[in-house]
């Protein structure tokens, strides 16, 4: 049989089928299907439209409801959803919905899904959001779809695809102390831009992606839409396995898969990483790369240390490290992704203090749980863009008006980067405040 | 969910490059279900609203979609250049555009998401143009797609432009979406 990559053995395995290869149309079978609270009441909708009043889902174990984009604040049809959310996983009796306002709340859906185990190697997992993607750093096949997919698939469990050909990005080399995951990877859709990866796979690889640890793994897969990728995936290793086994309190078992020695890749660069340098997306495009160099000085409004991309437990201790001893010149927000790395931010300790000690120390805002104004949302979103001003961010976008004000300008950066511009109130190299 | 017709008329609307999902429907517009009729129709008064006023109605720009308070545009036609539809998965962004009276969307390629939101929803035809569209027609053009033979004819310009056969997702247009071409192909019980 000829060679596949790690994706087209992840497919072929799901649609029974002992081959598969780039171009063809396949019927797969899904794993876990994840919706959430803006994507959720629609997908239901087409669900109920297409199998009937009274129709039951596939599989409720295979179904996670995460609610997390719009969940502080006093919009009346953001709550309504909510309701539709809760009454749907009462009425199909899911076990896994993580309602808000209870003690299961957890926050950003992609974060949440492998602290919850419902990610693992070699499966399918499909989520009504495009950043669904960062589940590919668990070495499985992830990939955001629309409402109408969705509720085909709560229906059916399955759905057709195009198996996409494999790009392979290889990290050689040691990562220095003032590069995190999110320049490598905005460094990588800078040279491809944000069309080049379209219906692609984009597989990375190289010692320099096994020394990152899970969630800067995430990070890396977390961006590939931002390039157009179909999805991201990292074979998985031992790191992963031992994540995996911490937290599969379901007891699933799973198959890791792995690329075939001599499997074709459509492109394939590789990167020396020690000789890389911090990298900023420019408004209005995460294409749009630059030099920290390049751009320092710039002033800045505000700061942004948050969302799937910049908040989690590695980026706020990266942000600690350089905040610690300072106070910030710009209003600075910092959001954990989940609860669970809320009560992280509370018991941690760096120097002596919390890490949330660190960030209100230096003059922080400190927000809840969920996407906050990684998406704008709602006008009383906390740390929403409502006027025309320059942010900089560790989120994952910045279009022309994705964190509020249509003619706001998002410079996205790492948490590294955005903790050392907090600070001066203009874009800093982080290097300035690394010993 | 309707069919392909073989011909579509009327006004096109140009946009350039990179048209993401925020600009066709921003976040703040999401908490309406587009599962509810009544809803679904207030997509249509915000669709493209978070495109920037230059970049809005090219060649010139600052051609309004439509005016505040309408919920239809005057268009029939979206005019792009390339990667349309990049960014979220949500499908409120054909919704948007099938909800202000879009038809078919023409641009240099799609972000596949996108893409597949708008084949498998079954509210709008993608087609892919060889020429850059986007700097050969204006904004208020009449255009007629004749789409047997991939064809547009611009008529206020008496110019015709080939486009790329829908190819592989003509039988789920036809069929009206994935839920009609399932049962076409026995994937789904009727
Ligand atoms: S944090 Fe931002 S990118 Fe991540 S799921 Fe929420 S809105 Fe999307």
């Amino acid at each position: 049989m000829p060679a596949m990559t790690l994706t087209e053995k992840i497919l072929a395995k799901h649609a029974k089928s002992n081959f598969v290869e780039p171009g063809q149309n396949i019927w797969i079978d899904i794993d876990i299907l994840m919706t959430h609270d803006v994507c959720g009441p629609g997908t239901i909708g087409v669900f109920k439209k297409h199998f009937g009043k009274a129709a039951k889902v596939w599989d409720p174990k295979k179904i996670v409801i995460i609610p997390d984009h719009y969940i502080f604040t006093a919009d009346k049809m953001a709550n309504r959803n909510i309701d539709v959310l809760r009454e749907f996983s009462k009425e199909q009796n899911l076990p896994y919905y993580y309602d808000v306002g209870t003690e299961k709340y957890k926050g950003v859906c992609h974060i949440a899904l492998p602290e919850e185990g419902h990610t693992r190697p070699g499966e399918v997992l499909l989520g009504t959001d495009s950043h669904t993607c960062t589940a590919g750093a668990f070495g499985e096949f992830a990939t955001g779809i629309g409402n109408t997919d969705a509720g085909f698939v709560m229906g059916t469990g399955s759905l057709w695809l195009k198996v996409p050909p494999t790009m392979r990005f290889v990290f050689e080399g040691t990562l220095p102390p003032y590069l995190m995951a999110k320049d490598l990877i905005l460094a990588v859709i800078g040279d491809i831009g944000c069309d080049g990866a379209t219906y692609r796979a984009m597989e990375f690889d190289g010692a320099g992606v096994f020394a990152l640890n899970m969630e800067e793994r995430m990070t890396l897969c977390n961006m590939v839409i931002e390039a157009g990728g179909k999805n991201g995936v990292i074979a998985p290793d031992k790191v992963t396995l031992d994540f995996i086994d911490s937290k599969n309190k379901h007891k699933v078992p799973y198959t890791p898969v792995y690329t075939d020695p001599g499997a074709k890749f459509i492109y394939e660069k590789v990167y020396d990483i020690s000789k890389m340098q911090p990298v900023v997306a420019k408004p209005h495009s995460p294409d749009n790369k630059a030099f920290v160099s390049e751009v320092k000085g710039a002033k800045l409004d505000r700061a942004y240390i948050g969302s799937c991309t910049g908040g989690k437990m590695t980026d706020f201790r990266a942000a600690a490290k350089i905040m610690h001893g300072h106070s910030v010149k710009i209003d600075t927000f910092v959001v954990p992704a989940t609860t669970e790395v809320a009560k992280g931010l509370k018991s941690e300790k760096m120097h002596g203090k919390t890490l949330e000690q660190i960030f209100l120390d230096a003059g922080a805002k400190m927000g809840d749980a969920s996407c906050a104004a990684c998406l704008g949302g709602p006008s009383d979103t906390f740390g929403r863009l409502n006027q025309a001003i320059r942010c900089i961010s560790t989120t994952n976008r910045n279009f022309p008006g994705r964190m509020g004000h249509k003619e706001a300008e998002v410079f996205l950066a790492s948490p590294l980067t955005v903790a050392a511009s907090a600070i001066t109130g203009m874009i800093t190299d982080p290097r300035e405040y690394l010993a | 969910m309707s069919k392909i017709q073989n011909e579509i008329t009327g006004k096109a609307y140009v946009l350039g490059d990179n048209i993401d999902t925020d600009q066709i429907i921003p976040a703040e517009y999401l908490t309406f279900n587009p599962a509810i009729p009544e809803e679904y129709k207030q997509f249509g008064k915000y669709a493209l609203s978070s495109v920037p006023p230059a970049q809005s109605g090219l060649p010139k720009g600052n051609i309004p979609f439509h005016t505040d308070d309408e919920f239809v545009s005057p268009y029939t036609f979206i005019i792009a250049g390339k990667n349309f539809g990049c960014g979220s998965s949500r499908e409120h962004a054909p919704v948007a555009l099938d909800a202000a009276g879009i038809k078919v969307v023409i641009a240099e390629f799609y972000a596949r998401i996108f893409f597949r939101n708008a084949v498998n929803g079954g509210y709008l035809v993608p087609f892919e143009c060889t020429d850059r569209l986007c700097d050969k027609v204006c904004t208020g053009d009449e255009l007629k797609l004749d789409v047997p033979n991939c064809k547009l004819h611009n008529l206020t310009t008496k110019e015709t432009y080939p486009l790329n056969p829908l190819g592989e997702i003509a039988p789920i247009l036809n069929a009206g979406g994935i839920f009609s071409y399932a049962k076409q192909v026995g994937m789904l019980k009727s």
